[in-house]
């Protein structure tokens, strides 16, 4: 039982690990931009929607009203006054900007709310739970967080696939040159993509502050748990990625079954023998 | 003489170091049909980047309705109603048939042009529409690419080598369709090296050497031998 427990919150530990990587996907896939402050982003969200849920009281998930156009915005402005004016044939300069916010980011947390780990009171929700046949027990926080990461693989790609905003991203992300041409601005389509990306960032930020504690150093951390999921999931494929968070969420647990020290390490080794097997992850669609 | 549509005036423009326009006037009238001539490398096709603000240049160097727009972006020139079919065609490969024409259309400039209008012209892009663009032949592509360019309504279409890597018969049929796709009241440009082709549907010519203008003129104007010479530079 305690194995297939195990598994379970594998899984819904996966939605979250998915969270965190669709925002990365989506602008690699758009404008081939690595951004290496996106775990840091993560933990500002978390913060930002500490903040609001202490001095305002909101609920946590009240508080996503918020936080979620906050970080659209600040993905926005950020990609048209910074990132657009890095990106070109080279790829190092995008690197090493956005290694420069985390860094940024790391100490202005650090500066405003120091060190100490802090926690996103959900409330009596966080104790809420289902039984399930068999003794299983299933939170219904992480049930919910692991819905609304489904809901929003789902609408990702449907933005991706079947709407004009996605249409445009395809288009600049194929010929940047033509898709002007056609009247886009890809400053803006730039602008839009990392919206989204923060977007999404700014509802897995508050579901990481509610489910664990939180210090301004562990952005780097769940960079690492998105690129693992992209890459396992393989490049470009939006339900991949959400296999592949999947995959790490139950390689961890299982991990931390045998030992609770090798959490982390077994779902390094399941990444590194996907690699190893399929070097362009299970499901690539981006050559 | 009537204020041109477009012009270029003295225009030049570089790659890096590497001059490839020298001082190009040009101009097209409303309704008129002009053909830029010219050997492989004379500069052909960077004027139409120019043109097209993919190369930015001094605002005064090209001159739409009376405005200095040398310096807009691309999308801002498209959004006034110049459009392009680009030299080898271009399409967006992650897109479908239909998508690459809706993608020419999302400006939302009126016009007799709309998805069902360009599919009745092509019936194959409608037979086809879900298909990735670039899964069809080089002359199918070059449907859409046209179908793409019309979508937006311009006021100019500017055709760079439609014929290049295409079969003689395809090319053929896509300079058949020309007058019913450049219709009423539309400019155009038709940028070719294959001079005949270019001056049949034209009502003027120009002719780029090395970055310069070498000749121009009506086609019943133009003898072949200057032809050549403006051509070849012999
Ligand atoms: N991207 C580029 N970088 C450097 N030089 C270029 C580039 N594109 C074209 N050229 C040069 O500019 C000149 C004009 O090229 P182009 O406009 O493509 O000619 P055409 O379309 O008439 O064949 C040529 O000498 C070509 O080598
Ligand atoms: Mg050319």
């Amino acid at each position: 039982m305690d194995w297939i427990n195990a598994i379970l919150q594998g899984i819904l530990l996966g939605g979250l690990y998915a969270l965190f990587a669709a925002g990365l996907s989506l602008i690699f896939g758009v404008m081939r931009l690595v951004n290496i402050a996106h775990g840091d982003f993560i933990v500002l969200a978390a913060f930002l929607g500490l903040t609001i849920t202490t001095t305002l009281g909101l609920s946590p998930l009240l508080a996503l009203i918020l936080v979620v156009p906050v970080m659209a915005g600040i993905g926005y402005g950020l990609q048209r006054l910074v990132l657009n004016q890095t990106l070109g044939d080279d790829i190092l300069p995008p690197l090493l900007v956005t290694f420069g916010l985390s860094v940024i980011i790391q100490n202005g947390l650090l500066e405003i709310y120091s060190a100490d780990p802090q926690k996103i009171s959900a409330g009596a929700l966080e104790t809420a739970s289902v039984a399930l046949p068999g003794d299983l027990n299933i939170g219904v926080l992480p049930l919910l967080m692991f819905g609304v990461a489904v809901a929003v693989i789902a609408g990702l790609q449907w933005i991706f696939y079947r709407s004009a905003l996605g249409r445009a991203f395809r288009a600049v992300s194929d010929k940047q040159d033509i898709a002007q041409l056609m009247g886009l601005n890809k400053a803006h389509i730039f602008g839009l993509a990392m919206a989204l990306s923060l977007a999404v960032v700014g509802l897995a930020g508050v579901f990481l502050g509610i489910r664990t504690s939180f210090d301004p150093s562990i952005g780097p951390g769940r960079l690492i748990f998105g690129f693992e999921a992209v890459i396992i999931g393989g490049l470009g494929n939006l339900w991949g990625t959400l296999i592949g968070g999947i995959i790490l969420g139950v390689s961890q647990n299982i991990g931390a079954q045998i030992n609770p020290g090798w959490q982390l390490l077994a779902g390094h080794i399941a990444f590194l023998i996907v690699l190893a097997v399929r070097p362009r992850g299970l499901f690539p669609r981006i050559d | 003489m009537p204020d041109a549509l477009l012009s270029t005036k003295a225009l030049e423009a570089h790659y890096g170091d590497f001059q490839a326009l020298f001082g190009i006037s040009i101009d097209v009238q409303p309704a008129e049909v002009v053909a830029i001539i010219g050997a492989n490398g004379a500069g052909k096709t960077t004027l139409m980047r120019s043109i097209t603000g993919l190369i930015r240049n001094k605002p005064e160097m090209v001159v739409w309705k009376g405005r200095a727009i040398g310096a807009l972006r691309a999308d801002q020139v498209a959004h006034l109603g110049i459009a392009m079919v680009p030299e080898g065609r271009q399409l967006f490969q992650s897109l479908s048939v239909e998508e690459n024409l809706m993608i020419g259309g999302q400006m939302g400039r009126k016009g007799p042009w709309t998805l069902k209008t360009v599919q009745d012209l092509f019936p194959l892009l409608q037979e086809r529409r879900h298909v990735p663009a670039t899964a069809l032949s080089g002359g199918q592509q070059q449907m859409v690419a046209i179908g793409r360019a019309l979508m937006s309504n311009p006021d100019i279409l500017l055709f760079d080598e439609i014929s290049l890597g295409l079969a003689p018969i395809v090319i053929k049929s896509i300079y058949e369709a020309l007058p019913a796709i450049i219709g009423e009241g539309m400019s155009a440009i038709i940028v070719e090296q294959d001079i005949a082709k270019a001056v049949s549907v034209s009502h003027r010519v120009y002719c780029l050497q090395e970055g310069r203008v070498s000749l121009q003129g009506r086609p019943d104007e133009l003898t072949r031998e200057a032809i050549s010479a403006a051509y070849f530079g012999v």
